[in-house]
């Protein structure tokens, strides 16, 4: 059997590791997973071989280098089934905020010689450059996710994503919900489920790190904001933060900023 | 409509004086029960186990509108005049979430998990959240084929009712003839007073404890006031639903234009149904651990607005919030009566409270029933 055990391999691009993290925080399961696996590519824990052929790859992070664009090609070549992981490969991550902005004069700004910077214009998740897969969404993953996604593809089934509601996890949670308690602003009923209603279980609303449902109503939740005491800019920014490249997201913020400018 | 005011059963309550009220909490403890009662959490009522009455919410009353629930505290010694928090009842009875049961690969087997119950007295329970229990005690087939894991829950309880003696802005249980007096489904009743508590028992296992508490005779005047107390609730509701009968035609409104008005505002968070005290529905889940050699079924909360209710393979059924809501409203009001015959709603309030953007069912029902033509 364990000559025959599928090749795992973790690939890290633009990003800050914590999905990663949440892979090495799994406790027990991450003792079980060799035994399951053989882990050819992980440099955070250790094996490092970036160019390994692997049954399964995980990927981490935004491509926003040209050296990225080429590394990413490569996993996709190695590898029989690539996954996303995390808001930076799904959805560009908080880097991916720069694609809003005028890259250059913030780079001026930030650098005294911006000409050693070689990064490209924008920040994609990696579906933007390879076929992907599978996606697995939140910043950091729910590691719970990872390993149930792990467990149907060694049973040779298609993982299941998440498709309910953050207010589901929160209501099944018995949490109180901030925003008719309190009139906190909460990004949950346009948001996917995954992190346990996180945020609203210590009384804030939800940041929406999972990013968009599959179907949302921006413009409705959007009106609720404004009722709330967030003007439309602000109410943008709450489209545009973690998820922000998700197209359900990018396009609410886009339509909410168009309309600031009138 | 407004048949709960007086209510069909019959009450022989006796006088318990504010002061005396830990006798209550003492006889429940000593008798067995753990004591589940109402205390402000969160800026919300939520049922919690306690042991003492100074815990209770004195002089706390709620404002409810749509999308909109605060807490407000005075200086009034009572501690029931508020109506209701986001739940009470039924996460007691269906759990949000709970293993059904384990599978093991190596031996091949099954084994049910039952849940881990204590005798538990639930106090301060409203008349709308006991119609809705009997309404899932007849989902749940508690009298024929009952499902254990419900069952074994709902028989570890004790319930101690109290009237409403005012409303919320959102409440309209006259109109569903469920409140808000109590009305039955409960084992111990109470009303409040200004100087205490009228308490009645209404089963076997309440008189077990009612016997204990030496009541004393109430007086006519305490009667009146029992009773006037839940008539000028019910006075206090302006909204109200349709008729059963009435309600009937809006399997006969599918292709209203209004449903597209409601579509523009609903979420399709689900938050309604998480809050109804009788939406029933729910997922079963296989979850597998990583090793492959055991797994779990899990049954948890689902709601007709989360997008995987309605998918059949690769097929979804009602692929849009128009679609969800309409499903909702007709389902809870019309497709009940034929299922369960009475409508699924003990009018509450909470779907309004609770919904985000403020959504009112009684409104939006009088819309579609009023508003243009009927379908051919």
């Amino acid at each position: 059997m364990t000559d025959t055990k599928p090749k795992l391999a973790v690939h890290k691009f633009s990003s800050c590791d914590g999905c990663q993290l949440a892979l090495l925080n799994l406790g027990e399961p991450l003792l079980l997973l060799p035994q399951l696996v053989d882990i050819v590519h992980f440099a955070e824990a250790g094996p490092s071989d970036p160019v390994a052929q692997a049954d399964i790859a995980l990927v981490e992070g935004s491509v926003s280098t040209p050296e990225d664009i080429e590394r990413i090609r490569q996993v996709r070549e190695h590898s029989g089934l690539l996954i996303s992981i995390g808001a930076c490969a799904t959805a560009g991550g908080l880097q991916a905020l720069a694609n809003f902005t005028d890259r250059d004069t913030w780079m001026a700004a930030v650098y005294e010689q911006p000409g050693h910077i070689e990064s490209l214009q924008h920040s994609n998740p990696i579906s933007h450059y390879v076929k992907v897969d599978f996606e697995i969404h939140g910043c950091p993953v729910n590691s719970r996710q990872v390993v149930a996604a792990l467990r149907d593809l060694l049973s040779g089934v298609k993982p299941r994503p998440e498709r309910q509601s953050v207010c589901m996890e929160c209501k099944r949670k018995g949490l109180v919900c901030t925003m008719v308690s309190k009139g906190e602003p909460c990004m949950g009923p346009v948001t996917v489920a995954g992190c346990g209603a996180l945020c609203p279980s210590m009384g804030r609303g939800c940041y929406s790190c999972y990013g968009p449902l599959e179907q949302i109503n921006d413009r409705s939740l959007a009106e609720r904001f404004n009722q709330l005491g967030l003007d439309r800019a602000a109410v943008a920014r709450r489209f545009h933060f973690i998820a922000n490249h998700a197209p359900a997201f990018k396009q609410a913020g886009e339509r909410l900023k168009e309309t600031t400018n009138e | 409509m407004n048949s709960q005011i007086h209510p069909s059963v019959e009450r022989r309550p006796g006088f318990l004086p504010r002061s005396s009220l830990q006798t209550l909490f003492t006889v429940l403890l000593q008798t067995g029960y753990k004591i589940y009662g109402p205390q402000v959490r969160d800026g919300a009522i939520q049922f919690v186990y306690m042991d003492d009455p100074e815990s209770l919410p004195m002089g706390v009353t709620n404002e409810q509108q749509p999308g909109h629930y605060r807490l407000t505290s005075g200086e009034s010694r009572r501690l029931f005049d508020w109506n209701h928090g986001p739940q009470a009842l039924k996460p007691l009875c269906f759990a949000p979430r709970e293993v059904l049961w384990l599978e093991g690969a190596a031996p091949f087997a099954f084994k049910r998990t039952l849940p881990e119950v204590t005798q538990t007295a639930v106090i301060g329970v409203r008349a709308c959240d006991l119609a809705a229990l009997a309404i899932l005690d007849q989902h749940f087939e508690l009298e024929m084929r009952p499902d254990p894991h419900y069952r074994q829950r709902r028989d570890s309880l004790l319930l101690i009712g109290v009237d409403c003696a005012q409303s919320a802005s959102t409440c309209f249980c006259a109109s569903t003839g469920d409140g808000p007096a109590l009305d039955g489904g409960y084992d111990i009743g109470m009303a409040e007073l200004d100087e205490g508590f009228l308490i009645w028992h209404q089963s076997d296992k309440g008189q077990a404890i009612t016997d204990q508490l030496e009541l004393r005779a109430a007086t006519d005047d305490q009667l009146e006031a029992m009773l006037q107390a839940t008539t000028r609730a019910a006075g206090q509701q302006k909204r109200h639903l349709p008729g059963s009968e009435e309600l009937q035609q809006l399997y006969k409104r599918l292709e209203h234009s209004h449903w597209d008005q409601v579509a523009e505002r609903c979420l399709a968070c689900g938050n309604c149904t998480a809050v109804c005290p009788t939406c029933f529905c729910y997922q079963v889940e296989h979850e597998m651990a990583l090793s492959g050699e055991s797994a779990e079924m899990v049954r948890s909360w689902d709601s007709c607005f989360s997008p995987t209710h309605s998918d059949m393979g690769h097929f979804q059924v009602r692929n849009n919030i128009k679609y969800r809501y309409r499903q909702w409203m007709t389902h809870k009001l019309a497709g009940w009566q034929v299922q369960q015959r009475r409508i699924g709603c003990t009018g509450c309030g909470r779907c309004i409270a609770w919904c985000p953007v403020g959504i009112d069912l009684t409104e939006e029902v009088t819309a579609v029933l009023e508003e243009g033509s009927l379908d051919v």
